[in-house]
């Protein structure tokens, strides 16, 4: 039904449960390569399930097929309901669903097979690039133009961040893609040296920023208030944070190259703007935090709010450990080691994976008209599994990156290194074991999260809530 | 001239200037005038009077203070920066620091400090040299560090990278011989002769070639390759396939093979030729530690 009277859910729910699938999947890989790292023999010897392919299947999995998925879900819901209005432009909504969904299979299908650009986090060949630039495009309009009709006078806070990150990562996706085409499979980018990777990784940390920041931000703006029943803390607030965080991000992405090519003026500017990124960012931790308060009991028994306020505190944990690690003399410790990797993952399975996954147990009983989900308890069996798996996996690479910075800087008394690297890599073994465990338990939560989805959405008749016409 | 500070047009460096002290000060501005009260606005625990979705309001609490003050000390640390480290444009910082002097610096002190003990080695012949442990030990450690990632932490090497430990040398085993190697580097270089050679005489010659190391071959084959071989490879391997040191081309009787001594492989080798590099370390080590290097791999064979 296309009338003007009922919110479009049709295309919130199919992107919901496909969080819930592409959560699974993305994750799943991320085990399996985490299990390759402690028992090499895994990938058989054979190039599709080589650790270097697979590696880019998980990372695009986890970030544009499962975030990607919860962002359109979320704020395709978020911008109707603030707005009171039905999606803009008819059928262009179900195509960003079935292109968005076309992408990730085309990503599944050409990275085991070694297809790729090498640039991280846009390792997609030429014409998928293409692909998601359409798509993109659509999602803008659909976005944009539900704003433009809505009959509310003001916009919420919400739609300011999802709307920040959906022109943005347009700007950073054309802008890094510029590649020139040799064959259908392959490109070269048409950046040259020390240039290709300032540009890089100016898309790689603000893919962080406005992909996994400003978008989830604008995840966060809605259900927290919403779960919590309570105002946001504070308008003023979220107006500083927001231009401050958005303006600030752009500077970010040269501490990526410390003592590299780069010119060091371009280093300084990464990390003194990487510092001044701490406030702004934890403005929103702020917001959403305080916002529960006169509510904190509701802790005790709701687990999907312990969802969202845990995601707020790794969040903030993650926001201080970035501008500290883009220190230089920090930075010379921990670059290259896999202390990066548990502060990506902080930030992906603590702040992204949860607050995503409190948003999903949120809407699923409202897309499909149900009182609540199938099992609270259940609820709370993800929760600590993915509280205690993430701890797990921050941990130990906590401890194996600052293992590994001491140990490949160790200098004998002739001046020559203590170890070779193969002896760090050696004294790994251990940490990548609990990072397997950790990663593994994480992933356990997500199967007992789509039980919980199936038996909630079985027998259930979705219903498109209707419209309220006063405004 | 450091080319950190070289721009293509000076446009870019008051660009580069510009866009920075816009974004600080704009922050700065932004929290100082958000942080005072406007007439008009709702007073501090009131909603601000604004309603979507039902029930979705915001208070209009003031900036915590301790935030603001955090916000405010790290613009403060930034424009502390980059005054004293380089970062806008052109300007170089009042402290004239660059990674390259740093490396520089670091470099130089790392030399004082370590270069009179290398170079107390490097007065010392390597044929004695390999009787001091303390210096077999060091250079186990440069080889560890610098050449493991290639020959393999035992020097054992691995396919396309020679054995150090064995007594089979391609340019020579002699300590001057393994010096110059790891100063100067080396390019082997073996042709290509699929286009000369065809399927059929690629064949024979690997039959042959097998043969020689005492391996399986088709003695037909073999007798046939005996006579392309002394046609177009004895001039580098030899007429007996012992090899050429001079020339870095290999013995082939011994059955150690660089690349695979299987037939597929062989094979391979002559259809497509090989090219083999050992990168010069001249400018990176330098001599007094080429030579503990070619102190230790010589230690390796004659013990």
């Amino acid at each position: 039904m296309d009338s003007q009277t009922t919110y479009n859910y049709k295309v919130v729910r199919q992107f919901t449960v496909m969080t819930v699938v592409w959560g699974i999947v993305g994750m799943l890989v991320g085990v399996i390569i985490a299990a390759e790292l402690v028992w090499p023999d895994l990938s058989m010897n054979l190039p599709w399930f080589h650790f270097g392919r697979l590696r880019p299947l998980h990372t695009n999995a986890v970030i544009f097929a499962f975030g990607g998925s919860a962002l359109f879900a979320t704020s395709y819901y978020v911008v109707q309901r603030t707005c009171q209005a039905r999606l803009f432009g008819g059928g262009l909504a179900a195509f960003t669903f079935w292109g968005w969904t076309l992408i990730i299979l085309l990503a599944a299908i050409s990275f085991p097979l070694g297809i790729t650009t090498s640039k991280e986090y846009a390792e997609l060949e030429w014409p998928i690039d293409i692909l998601i630039t359409v798509v993109w495009v659509a999602y803008a309009i659909v976005f944009f133009g539900t704003i433009m009709k809505r009959r509310v006078k003001h916009i919420y806070v919400a739609n300011w961040f999802y709307g920040a990150f959906i022109l943005t990562i347009a700007v950073l996706h054309v802008v890094n893609s510029a590649e020139l085409p040799v064959t259908w499979t392959k490109s070269y980018s048409v950046y040259p040296g020390a240039i290709d990777a300032m540009v890089q990784w100016w898309y790689g940390h603000n893919a962080v920023g406005f992909f996994l920041t400003a978008g989830f931000l604008g995840m966060m703006y809605y259900f927290v208030p919403k779960q919590a029943g309570r105002p946001v803390y504070s308008y003023r607030l979220s107006v500083v944070h927001f231009w401050a965080l958005i303006s600030t991000y752009m500077w970010a992405g040269p501490h990526h190259l410390h003592y590299t090519a780069l010119p060091v003026w371009a280093q300084s500017l990464g990390m003194v703007f990487s510092l001044i990124l701490l406030a702004p960012s934890w403005g929103g931790m702020i917001n959403g935090i305080m916002t529960l308060s006169g509510a904190w009991h509701k802790l005790r028994t709701d687990p999907i709010l312990k969802f969202l306020i845990v995601s707020l505190s790794f969040y903030g944990m993650s926001t201080f450990e970035g501008p500290m690690m883009s220190i230089k003399t920090v930075n010379a410790l921990s670059h290259y080691t896999d202390w990066t990797i548990g502060h990506v993952h902080s930030g992906a399975l603590g702040w992204v994976a949860m607050v995503s996954i409190g948003s999903v147990y949120f809407l699923i009983p409202k897309l499909f008209d149900r009182e609540q989900m199938y099992s609270i308890r259940l609820i709370d069996w993800h929760f600590w599994m993915s509280t205690i798996g993430v701890v797990l996996y921050i941990v130990s690479m906590w401890i194996a990156g600052v293992m590994q910075g001491l140990m490949w800087r160790a200098i004998n008394d002739d001046g020559t290194l203590t170890y070779s690297f193969v002896e760090s890599l050696e004294r790994m073994y251990p940490f990548y074991f609990v990072r397997f465990l950790g990663g593994a338990l994480f992933l356990a939560g997500m199967l007992v999260m789509a039980y919980n989805v199936v038996k909630t959405v079985s027998g259930a008749r979705p219903v498109d809530a209707p419209i309220p016409q006063t405004a | 001239m450091n080319s950190d500070f070289v721009f293509s047009s000076d446009f870019w460096n008051w660009w580069i200037i510009g866009l920075t002290l816009a974004n600080i000060f704009g922050c700065w501005w932004l929290i100082s005038w958000s942080s005072k009260k406007r007439p008009g606005e709702a007073a501090v625990g009131d909603v601000t009077g604004h309603k979507w979705d039902e029930n979705l309001e915001e208070y209009n609490n003031p900036l915590p203070r301790w935030w603001l003050w955090l916000f405010y000390i790290t613009l403060v640390f930034a424009l502390g920066y980059l005054t004293l480290y380089p970062g806008l444009g052109k300007v170089r910082g009042v402290l004239g620091w660059t990674q390259q002097n740093q490396y520089q610096e670091e470099m130089a002190a790392a030399e004082k400090t370590y270069g009179p003990l290398f170079a107390r080695y490097a007065a010392t012949p390597i044929p004695q040299l390999i009787n001091d442990p303390s210096a077999v030990k060091v250079g186990q450690r440069l080889f560890v560090n610098y050449c493991a990632s290639c020959h393999g932490s035992d020097a054992g090497g691995g396919p396309g990278f020679p054995n150090l430990s064995d007594q089979d040398w391609l340019y020579g085993g002699d300590p001057a011989t393994i010096q110059a190697s790891i100063l100067d580097g080396r390019n082997g270089a073996m042709p290509a002769w699929q286009a000369v050679l065809n399927d059929k005489g690629v064949d024979e010659v690997a039959n042959y070639v097998l043969q020689l190391g005492g391996r399986d071959a088709d003695a037909t084959k073999a007798e046939a390759g005996k006579q392309l071989f002394a046609t177009y490879c004895a001039a580098c391997h030899g007429a007996d396939g012992k090899g050429n040191q001079a020339l870095g081309a290999p013995n082939l009787t011994d059955d150690i093979w660089l690349y695979g001594g299987s037939p597929g492989v062989i094979r391979q080798t002559i259809a497509n030729g090989r090219n083999g590099r050992m990168p010069a370390h001249r400018d990176f080590l330098g001599e007094d530690k080429a030579h503990l290097l070619a102190a230790y791999i010589y230690s390796l064979s004659n013990k």
